[in-house]
């Protein structure tokens, strides 16, 4: 019994190993950082975005169409959201967002289940028409507007709510302050309990709605592609679609359904960038964020709250370079370590060389560490896409992606 | 293939450039925007001597990334990387190739070897990380794109700065004369015109290299029936994982060039305007010229053409951006239409068979 829990850590090491390392480097002043409210705030104000894109792709590929125009319908969702959000208001530009996006799924969804089209050709396709239309939009909705240049929109007008939870977190109720428990606790600076509470209030303190409405949807939609109908036909539709169609499944029309809904996802994830960030769109901000949620989607194995996980764990590596480059210097020693444990791991495996190349890129990184007070900004700059590479070189053996995934489906014919 | 049925292949583009032009009339028309004259606009400013020699330096880099993108597309392989690779073989070509001086057709050949060189293994990281832990090589170019803008952006201020110069923003030393490609205006008398990049020569080989690579050659060979039949060609012996690097490589490799057209008859020196987006330009073409050395000069050539004409438009108070989506409008119309008119020639030959058959 303790010998399977202990192989099951062991074999979850990939996991483990780097949030024990944080929790303890956290320990020291310097890089206290690394585990406070502030951090894991902004650490899920940067995963929701990465997360509903990952759940975008969840829908797509699921009914088996590969969506590599994410990213693109994440522009799409920045700009509309960002022209919605200045016309009318702060949830109608979510509203608009989420549309543009969706119809940038159509788009993807006609090419590739209509016309047949490779669907990562049409998804490069997508990404490509999507700079273009943000651009050109951009340029002919605001030209006569102060504040606003072709590759910036104004500022959006109204705002989304903020909500701090009462007693917890130490909310307002009626005007009046409450106590703050989890505050309280983080104060105390004890090992672990602390950290937690960090955590915790993290997610209770200056919450946005939008954000609460975003974490809603990871749940629905463990509810509705495992326990609807039209769920189970949208799966069966990536797994089997030969088989589907002989059921009397509408094949074409669940690919439509999942890849529509795969861009107003993904459009969420980009108003949600601009509405609950930002505040004004700029072009090129949504960084490579879908393609980094189509990695947390391949990371959490096609489970939702795996996309969470995944999507989170992106997101603090995308906090810690915007909270405090300090604390992205203490990732240093983190790594070292790291390779270090993976060192010995692949010696007692008997694969020598692979780990002789993990003690010479663990010496490098602590001599790094020790001879440097802070990593350059540049180099900080790109953390969630190097992490991004680190977590799927490591994952990526247990995935089991949809059957029928990829296979471009003709009514008809059998594949 | 008969007559007819060739006629069709090649109708796709056609077709999509029609639809991409009448797609962007509508738009033109809807801000209140003569589509007719701005079309008329434009093609009277593309047609000019110089606008013309602008067009062909243009194009020069637009194909020869999408020589690099094919490569990959022959195999099935999406290297969405170029854009990162030839960005990181110009900045370490630019800086190696001010260090020195010797004379000139070994200078360029040099720097044209770094370039190369480099390039080719900042692609095969995506190429090892594809084979031996499964990560999709379109993730990781992304992400290698993002990583590659980061360390240049670094190395520039931080290691390949000019030293000593007065400039402010950072940038490498500059070619030394001997390292710059000359210009061939006088080969083809236009003394009174800007300078044409003596690297179109380059292109012009690439191109021939290219289709000698992936038609004549065994490695060529097992790329197609890799592209077309990846079980067949693994059940004849072929090595996939094996071919993965080596795709990604050749790829990376003429990503390495993309950039030197620009770098050695230009720019002489890489700065933060080095022109970027080449990568993402060259996917466009290589699409919608279908991998073909031919087709894709043509799509080079034309999308050269609609950046330089749009530059007119702007005097003449139309958004130039519209050029950017009738890019990709047509990028998104002819591949669509590639594949209908594929399955139609298809559906044409099966049934010319069947009437054979039953003759």
């Amino acid at each position: 019994m303790t010998q399977n829990i202990f192989r099951s850590i062991f074999r979850r090491y990939i996991v483990i190993t780097p949030i024990l390392l944080v929790l303890i480097v956290a320990q020291m002043e310097e890089y206290s950082q690394l585990t406070t409210s502030g951090t894991f705030g902004a650490a899920i104000r940067l995963a929701i975005p990465i997360m509903l894109a990952g759940l975008g792709g969840l829908y797509s590929e699921k009914t088996g169409v590969v969506n590599i125009g994410l990213e693109g319908m994440m522009i799409m969702g920045t700009w509309f959201g960002a022209w919605g959000g200045f016309t009318f208001g702060a949830w109608q530009g979510v509203f608009i967002g989420m549309l543009g996006g969706a119809l940038f799924g159509l788009i993807h969804a006609i090419a590739t289940v209509s016309f047949q089209v490779d669907h990562i050709v049409s998804g490069v396709a997508i990404n490509i028409l999507a700079a273009g239309v943000a651009r050109f939009l951009n340029v002919i909705a605001f030209e006569d507007i102060a504040f606003a240049s072709s590759t910036a929109s104004p500022r959006i007008t109204g705002d989304i709510g903020k909500l701090t939870v009462p007693y917890l977190a130490g909310g307002q109720i009626n005007g009046e302050e409450t106590s703050n428990l989890f505050g309280y606790i983080e104060e105390l600076n004890i090992f672990l309990v602390s950290d937690f509470a960090g955590l915790v209030l993290g997610f209770l303190s200056n919450i946005s709605h939008l954000t609460i409405f975003a974490l809603a949807i990871v749940p629905l939609s463990v509810f509705v592609l495992w326990n609807t109908p039209i769920g189970l036909q949208m799966r069966s539709v990536g797994e089997y679609p030969t088989g589907s169609e002989s059921l009397g499944v509408n094949v074409y029309l669940m690919k439509y359904i999942g890849v529509t809904i795969s861009g107003a996802l993904s459009g969420l994830a980009g108003a949600y960038l601009v509405i609950a960030g930002t505040g004004i769109y700029l072009e090129g901000q949504t960084g490579g964020r879908g393609f980094i949620g189509l990695a947390s989607m391949l990371f959490g194995n096609y489970k939702p709250f795996g996309i969470l996980m995944g999507s989170g764990l992106f997101g603090f590596a995308d906090a810690l370079q915007l909270r405090s480059p300090k604390a992205v210097h203490g990732l240093l020693v983190i790594i070292a370590i790291f390779l270090f444990v993976l060192a010995l791991k692949t010696l007692f495996e008997k694969k020598y060389i692979p780990s002789l190349i993990s003690l010479v890129l663990s010496s490098g990184f602590l001599i790094w560490f020790l001879n440097s007070e802070s990593i350059p900004n540049q180099f900080v700059y790109f953390t969630p896409h190097i992490t991004t590479l680190i977590v799927l070189s490591f994952s990526n053996q247990r995935i089991k992606l949809p059957e029928k995934i990829g296979v471009p489906y003709k009514k008809g014919e059998l594949n | 293939m008969k007559f007819s049925l060739r006629i069709a292949s090649f109708s796709a583009p056609i077709i999509a450039l029609a639809i991409s032009f009448g797609l962007s009339s509508l738009i033109l028309l809807f801000i209140g925007k003569d589509p007719i004259e701005t079309f008329q606009i434009m093609f009277e400013y593309g047609i000019k001597g110089k606008s013309i020699v602008s067009i062909i330096n243009r194009s020069i880099p637009l194909y020869i990334s999408a020589i690099a993108v094919a490569v990959g597309f022959k195999m099935g392989l999406f290297n969405i990387g170029v854009e990162g690779q030839y960005l990181v073989g110009s900045i370490v070509a630019a800086f190696v190739g001010s260090q020195f001086t010797i004379i000139t057709p070994l200078h360029i050949l040099f720097i044209i070897l770094i370039a190369v060189a480099c390039s080719a293994m900042w692609a095969a990281i995506a190429g090892y990380l594809k084979v031996k832990k499964g990560i999709h090589e379109v993730i990781s170019t992304i992400m290698l794109n993002y990583i590659g803008t980061g360390l240049i952006s670094y190395s520039l201020t931080n290691v390949f700065d000019e030293k000593g110069s007065e400039y402010e923003l950072p940038r490498t030393p500059e070619l030394p004369e001997t390292g710059q490609m000359p210009a061939l205006n006088n080969l083809f008398r236009l003394e009174d015109l800007q300078d044409l990049h003596g690297f179109l020569f380059v292109a012009i080989i690439v191109g021939i290299f290219y289709y000698w690579l992936v038609w004549k050659t065994t490695l060529g060979f097992d790329l197609r029936i890799t592209g077309s039949n990846p079980v067949a060609a693994k059940f004849s012996g072929i090595n996939p994982n094996k071919l993965i690097v080596v795709a990604m490589v050749t790829s990376g490799g003429f990503a390495g060039l993309v950039g030197l057209g620009p770098l050695l008859g230009y720019f002489h020196r890489f700065t933060i305007d080095f022109p970027t987006g080449l990568g993402f330009a060259g996917i466009a073409v290589a699409l919608l010229g279908r991998n073909h050395p031919f087709g894709m000069g043509v799509g080079a050539l034309l999308f050269a053409f609609l950046e330089r004409s749009s530059q007119i438009l702007d005097l003449n108070d139309v958004p130039k951006e519209i050029e950017r989506m009738l890019q990709a409008f047509i990028l998104l119309i002819v591949v669509v239409f590639y594949e209908v008119i594929r399955r139609f020639i298809v559906k044409q030959q099966v049934k010319d068979a069947s009437k054979k058959v039953e003759t």
